[in-house]
């Protein structure tokens, strides 16, 4: 299932690696320093990892960012925009001073509101990934340890779960859960729109950890130590999140890694599609559906916002990839 | 066979009527009120509360229910407000249109039908051929653009992939039209022309995952010992391969299949609003930004039907590629 497999064979037939000399002591390693060495040696994995972390940074220090770069996100430059709404310049306006230059219609720096994107789409992703495993581990390893009528219950809501069109559910749940709380002409608060994202992706995301960690509990129950555990009367709270959670951290790893850049994805479709964050909080999503407005006469505003999210989902996938690798070494063939 | 197929059937009933209650409930439980979107001027509080009488809004949620059940199997009378009788898949009817959401799936749907089925059959040829051809091809030039594409193919976004396809193709080359639908059966070339950068750009992101997953499928299958028996009994590469392994390894890939094409049937939201074409995609989100409760819950329920009837025809498929499912 790996694709890193590609940069780690060569180096497995590395001739001069054949002749293994009487080497160093044999040292005794835990697993986690054996996964760590494997994913260091991992180049795809490592380069991506830097690139993902390259990200974090930048949308975490985006105040930061925008204190060097001079400009912040919503300051319009009317004055670079033509008549016809496009901006003046080559390419969509790029210069020394708009690195990835203006936004059509308002003029706004596109570089600077990619940085703030990131901040949001970061944001919402990793909270919504946070949430999903924590509720995907509990209900999986309640499910199955107790089995019975309580893993019955659970198993059926997450085959119902996975029975519903997600992207069409979204659609229905947005409008119906704002017009709760809010009045038609209200203006929204951005938290509450974020909020509610990341419960809707909690409400469906949640499915696939809690099968995963089902499937791994529901074999691991029948070993020794769980029966040590129990005849030595740990109670159920000592048996599931002591004994049984920390054999599983490998997978949820996994798992978790390769859920931040799904939600990334989500949160710009939701977003692209009006339902998610809308105009004046700089979001991907938001900046791609605009772009399509303009595709003919500024292609280069897709191409700039596009990439970005493509490289940011890319570096994400990738990590994850290596991370499995690493975790799960049999997974690789 | 015929003994599970109606048990199955019965499952995605229940499935159905679980998901219809529970989009029923939240629509109608919030305090929306689709009579205030309905009468723009000139409301006066006694004006609709009558109107609520009319639409039923006033029943029990339980009557509203099953009225809206009985609709959809024998239609039902929605009074002089909503246009009087309504025929037999009565799925309600919307306000903003002034129509019956039925006929508008009648327009809509043959719209997502024909962006989804050239599309799957394109994803999934490039998908799976692009998979085994690499698994056997493993470690070759070949094998490693396959996966480089893959890869990259994976972490895409629809809307971008479609973006710089009417980039290059519509505004730059100039050689396709804007994308468009015209019925199949009025002029077959133009209906292609109109799509085909839709089904390029679904394929291309949807290949990208099959390509993956059947290259892995195919590599597990490769080192099971009965395809090395086959081969050792003296069987050329491609019966063994084409025959034996394929067989085995193209089975999960089916389910997926199944669950995608279902789901993308259900409204391809993301393709539809990318290229601008109206289908059942494209009507949900525009009833969502209008606050059509009818057409969103209608969808809703539409979507669910293909991915359950997805679900029974994958069932089927597997009796008829693995043997070894005996349905019963």
């Amino acid at each position: 299932m790996s694709l890193s497999q590609i940069e780690t064979e060569p180096g497995g037939l590395d001739p001069t690696a054949v002749p293994v000399a009487p080497g160093p002591a044999m040292v005794g390693r835990s697993p986690g320093r054996l996964a760590w060495e494997r994913l260091r040696k991992n180049r795809t994995a490592v380069v991506s990892g830097w690139v993902m972390l390259f990200f974090v940074l930048l949308g975490v220090a985006a105040p930061l960012v925008e204190l060097l770069y001079g400009i912040g996100p919503y300051e319009q430059f009317q004055d670079k925009i033509a008549n016809n709404s496009l901006p003046l310049g080559y390419l969509g306006g790029v210069s020394g001073e708009h690195w990835f230059g203006l936004e059509p219609r308002l003029g706004r720096d596109v570089f600077i509101r990619l940085v703030y994107g990131l901040r949001t789409s970061l944001l919402i992703a990793t909270s919504a990934a946070l949430l999903t495993t924590a509720m995907g581990i509990v209900l999986g390893i309640v499910a199955g340890y107790l089995g019975g009528w309580i893993d019955a219950v659970i198993s059926w809501v997450i085959d119902f779960a996975l029975a519903l069109p997600f992207l069409i559910f979204a659609l229905a749940v947005m409008p119906t859960v704002t017009a709760r709380f809010y009045g038609p002409r209200d203006d929204i608060d951005v938290p509450f729109r974020i909020a509610v994202m990341i419960l809707l992706f909690a409400m469906f995301g949640w499915t696939g950890t809690a099968r995963l960690v089902r499937g791994q509990v529901v074999s691991l129950r029948e070993r020794e130590f769980v029966e040590a555990a129990r005849a030595s009367g740990a109670g159920l709270w000592h048996i599931l999140f002591r004994q049984l959670l920390p054999n599983l951290w490998a997978p949820i790893l996994i798992t978790f890694s390769l859920a931040v850049p799904g939600y990334i994805t989500g949160e710009a479709a939701l977003s692209f599609l009006g339902i998610g964050i809308v105009d004046p909080t700089p979001d991907f999503g938001v900046m791609i559906s605009k772009s399509l407005e303009f595709i003919d006469g500024d292609p280069m505003y897709l191409i700039f916002s596009g990439t970005v999210i493509f490289l940011l989902v890319l570096a994400f996938n990738l990590f994850g990839d290596g991370l499995r690798d690493a975790l799960d070494p049999k997974s690789s063939r | 066979m015929l003994r599970f197929l109606i048990k199955r059937m019965l499952l995605g009933t229940l499935t159905l009527f679980a998901v219809s209650l529970v989009a029923f409930g939240m629509f109608f439980m919030l305090p929306r009120d689709a009579v205030a979107t309905m009468c723009e001027k000139n409301c006066n509080a006694e004006r609709l509360e009558r109107m609520r009488d009319e639409l039923g809004l006033n029943d029990p949620l339980l009557d509203q229910y099953t009225g809206y059940v009985k609709g959809v199997f024998v239609g039902r009378d929605l009074g002089s407000a909503q246009g009087g009788w309504c025929d037999v898949p009565c799925l309600g009817y919307s306000y903003i249109n002034n129509e019956e959401v039925s006929d508008i799936f009648a327009r809509v749907i043959p719209v997502t039908l024909s962006i989804v089925i050239p599309a799957a059959i394109l994803w999934l040829g490039l998908g799976i051929g692009l998979g085994m051809l690499s698994a056997l091809k493993r470690g070759t030039v070949f094998d490693r653009l396959a996966i480089g594409f893959s890869l990259t193919g994976a972490s895409m976004q629809l809307y971008f992939v479609g973006g710089i396809l009417l980039i290059i193709f519509v505004y730059t080359l100039k050689i396709l039209p804007p994308p468009r639908y015209v019925s199949l059966w009025e002029s077959p070339l133009d209906w292609a022309a109109g799509l085909v950068l839709a089904w390029v750009a679904l394929a291309f992101l949807f290949s990208a995952v099959y390509a993956r997953l059947s290259r892995a499928q195919m590599l597990e299958t490769l080192a099971e010992d009965y395809v090395r028996t086959a081969r050792a009994k003296g069987l050329t590469k491609s019966k063994a391969y084409g025959r034996h392994a394929l067989r085995a390894a193209i089975t999960p890939i089916v389910t997926i299949a199944g669950l995608d094409v279902g789901g993308a049937l259900g409204g391809t939201v993301i393709t539809e609003t990318t290229f601008g074409i109206q289908g059942l995609g494209r009507t949900a989100v525009e009833a969502v930004r209008l606050g059509d409760l009818s057409t969103i819950m209608a969808t809703v329920l539409i979507s669910a039907v293909f991915i359950v009837v997805a679900n029974i025809v994958v069932d089927l498929l597997y009796a008829v590629i693995d043997p070894r499912v005996r349905l019963g």
